[in-house]
């Protein structure tokens, strides 16, 4: 294969330089005090409180934002509708926006007295400043990673599929079950798996919605940084290497699920 | 159970598709619905299928009025050119797809259907194939699950769609004979949708020739060969000469010399005479009706064809024996002994 030496090289020097020296480096850091220090560190209440909201909501985020990823590629790709290909770019807006930016947009519209805000303050729902507007932050964030790796999937359905299984007596339910989901599997796996990463490392837009009351809705990555300008490197070099470790993990746990329903359903 | 289609008539975007068909496939027979690409020969198998809704007209199967019923509730089994398997089940679950999604009411039982599919199995040759999954199959085993898949569910009739449309010459040719061999056995109505007229003839029990959304004829393959109703179907079943031809006295002649054919009236032209390869024979130069040099021999099977260019550029194609004498460069007469004679359009 031509270039593959080149390409090869590269690949490593960048996985070593960008990727696996800060991480190495951030291990080093925190393992200076020792696996009892670190576990003591992470039982801190204010901490595991944290680390439970980031990595809870994230996770329930990054499940929401799929399904409606889902729905927002199949109606984008399936249907034309007046408007189709602006809200197709729109989609992308979560990727460009400067974080701080879609942080206080989201923050102005749902406080109590925002756009938003104002309707459901009566039905006595508050989402800025608690625990759900970091919710809604994350799905915001997460929504384009779950539309643009289903969308090609979806467009790749063979219109033939839907017919042959209607032919045979499945009713409409039965075929998007039985037909036309499993192959969409790994591709909405992924999309979770990223909207997950990014949902964790999450900052600039969840911390203006949050309103960041310590053990209520006080994300990891805001401890960290709280952490840095009070001088406690040690402190936040333990949060984000555990921050590391359950990410790596979750991560992995998705990546053999992907595995899996390649194998099951993706055969092509 | 028959088939019949009455007064449908079909229009994409204002381009009409279908101009008011009016077809009757008879219970157990094998039709061919033949026709050039752009015909309407899927629309219309799409419409007895439901998939397609008409403008007008009906669907019948047998006595029952089909018109209105949704695709799930036709039972008509179908078969797609490009298989349409579903990729993330295997062979057997293929199969089995149509009989698992019954309401529980009217499924078969694990058993049932597991004795069902290794029957159609075997019925299309692929025993031991239950686990594979299509991306493991060659073309022609896909068509062979698609078309058990289609049968699973005992459908009312059987519509397929250019179903060797995507295999190669020799994959086609003992698929035909394959398909001729399950339909005696199965006994289904079906319908065959091609352009191939080599296929369609050599397979059908009638064959029903549409051009630009018009059933053009509707007839048994000697029918339609010996007896064309249109200009159409003549020449797209084979190649076919045009000569200008008149009528006199009872007579038709060409260029002024009477042909042996039998005139539809006494008097009249414009008339055209549409004559196959083996309706010219040669003869000596100035001779017959016509005169041109030979500027090519080939083989065909056991006959060879002659090229005979005319002087005015026209090429006509001759049958003549595999023993002949004939030279590429010779000048010869033709004359016709044949022909099917419509009036000019
Ligand atoms: N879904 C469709 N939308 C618009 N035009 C169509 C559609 N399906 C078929 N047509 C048109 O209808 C005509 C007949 O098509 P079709 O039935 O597919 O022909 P065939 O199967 O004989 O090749 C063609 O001119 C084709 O372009
Ligand atoms: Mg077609």
């Amino acid at each position: 294969m031509p270039g593959f030496g080149i390409t090869l090289g590269y690949t490593l020097l960048y996985l070593g330089l960008l990727v696996l020296l800060p991480l190495g480096a951030l291990i080093a850091k925190a393992s200076g005090i020792g696996l009892s220090g670190i576990i003591a560190v992470a039982v801190e209440p204010r901490v595991a409180a944290a680390l439970w909201t980031s990595f809870s909501i994230s996770l329930v985020a990054a499940a929401v934002a799929s399904l409606f990823g889902l729905l927002v590629a199949w109606a984008l790709t399936r249907y034309d509708f007046p408007g189709r290909r602006i809200v197709d770019a729109i989609v992308d807006l979560p990727f460009a926006l400067p974080t701080a930016v879609a942080g206080i947009a989201l923050a102005a519209l749902y406080a109590p007295n925002g756009w938003v805000g104002s309707f459901l303050e009566p039905l006595g729902l508050k989402v800025a400043y608690t625990p759900l507007g970091i919710f809604v932050a994350l799905v915001f964030i997460g929504l384009p990673f779950a539309v643009r790796t289903v969308q090609p999937l979806i467009a790749d359905i063979e219109r033939e599929l839907e017919e042959a299984s209607a032919l045979l007596g499945a009713s409409r339910w039965r075929t998007v079950w039985s037909i036309l989901l499993p192959p969409l599997l790994p591709g909405v796996l992924t999309g979770f798996a990223l909207a997950f990463a990014r949902a964790v490392g999450e900052y600039g837009s969840v911390i203006f919605i949050a309103g960041n009351l310590p053990y209520v809705s006080e994300i990891a990555p805001l401890l960290i940084v709280i952490k840095l300008s009070e001088y406690d490197y040690t402190g936040a070099t333990v949060i984000a290497t555990i921050m590391l470790a359950i990410s790596f993990t979750a991560l992995l746990v998705i990546n053999l699920l992907q595995a899996w329903s390649r194998k099951r359903f993706g055969y092509v | 159970m028959g088939i019949r289609v009455a007064g449908v008539t079909k229009a994409f975007a204002g381009a009409a598709a279908l101009h008011d068909i009016d077809l009757a496939v008879r219970p157990g027979e094998l039709l061919a619905l033949l026709g050039p690409s752009g015909s309407g020969k899927t629309t219309l198998l799409r419409i007895i299928a439901g998939l397609v809704e008409a403008d007008r007209g009906q669907v019948f199967f047998g006595g029952l009025d089909a018109t209105t019923l949704p695709v799930q509730k036709r039972q008509v089994g179908f078969v797609f050119q490009h298989y349409a398997l579903f990729k993330h089940m295997s062979v057997a679950d293929n199969i089995a797809y149509g009989l698992r999604v019954r309401t529980r009411a009217s499924r078969p039982s694990r058993a049932e259907i597991r004795r069902r599919t290794s029957e159609l199995l075997d019925l299309v040759q692929l025993s031991g194939y239950e686990s594979r999954f299509p991306s493991q199959l060659s073309g022609g085993q896909r068509q062979r699950v698609a078309l058990a898949r289609a049968l699973a569910v005992e459908p009312r009739v059987l519509l397929l769609d250019e179903p060797f449309g995507a295999l190669d010459a020799k994959v086609r040719k003992d698929l035909r004979a394959w398909l001729r061999d399950i339909h005696e056995r199965t006994g289904k109505t079906t319908v065959f949708v091609t352009h191939d007229q080599d296929e369609a003839l050599e397979l059908a029990d009638r064959v029903a020739v549409l051009n630009q959304g018009r059933l053009e004829q509707v007839g048994s393959p000697d029918d339609v060969q010996d007896h064309p109703a249109t200009p159409f179907v003549m020449t797209f079943l084979g190649q076919a000469a045009r000569f200008p031809a008149d009528i006199r006295d009872g007579r038709v002649l060409v260029r002024g010399k009477p042909v042996p054919v039998a005139a539809s009236r006494s008097q009249g032209s414009p008339f055209q005479l549409y004559c196959r390869p083996w309706h010219l024979k040669p003869t000596a130069p100035g001779q017959g009706h016509q005169t041109g040099t030979i500027s090519g021999v080939r083989r065909l099977g056991s006959m060879r064809r002659i090229e005979v260019l005319r002087a005015d550029g026209a090429k006509l194609e001759v049958e003549v024996p595999l023993a002949t004498s004939l030279r590429q460069g010779e000048e010869i007469g033709l004359e016709i002994v044949d022909g099917v004679l419509f009036p000019e359009s």
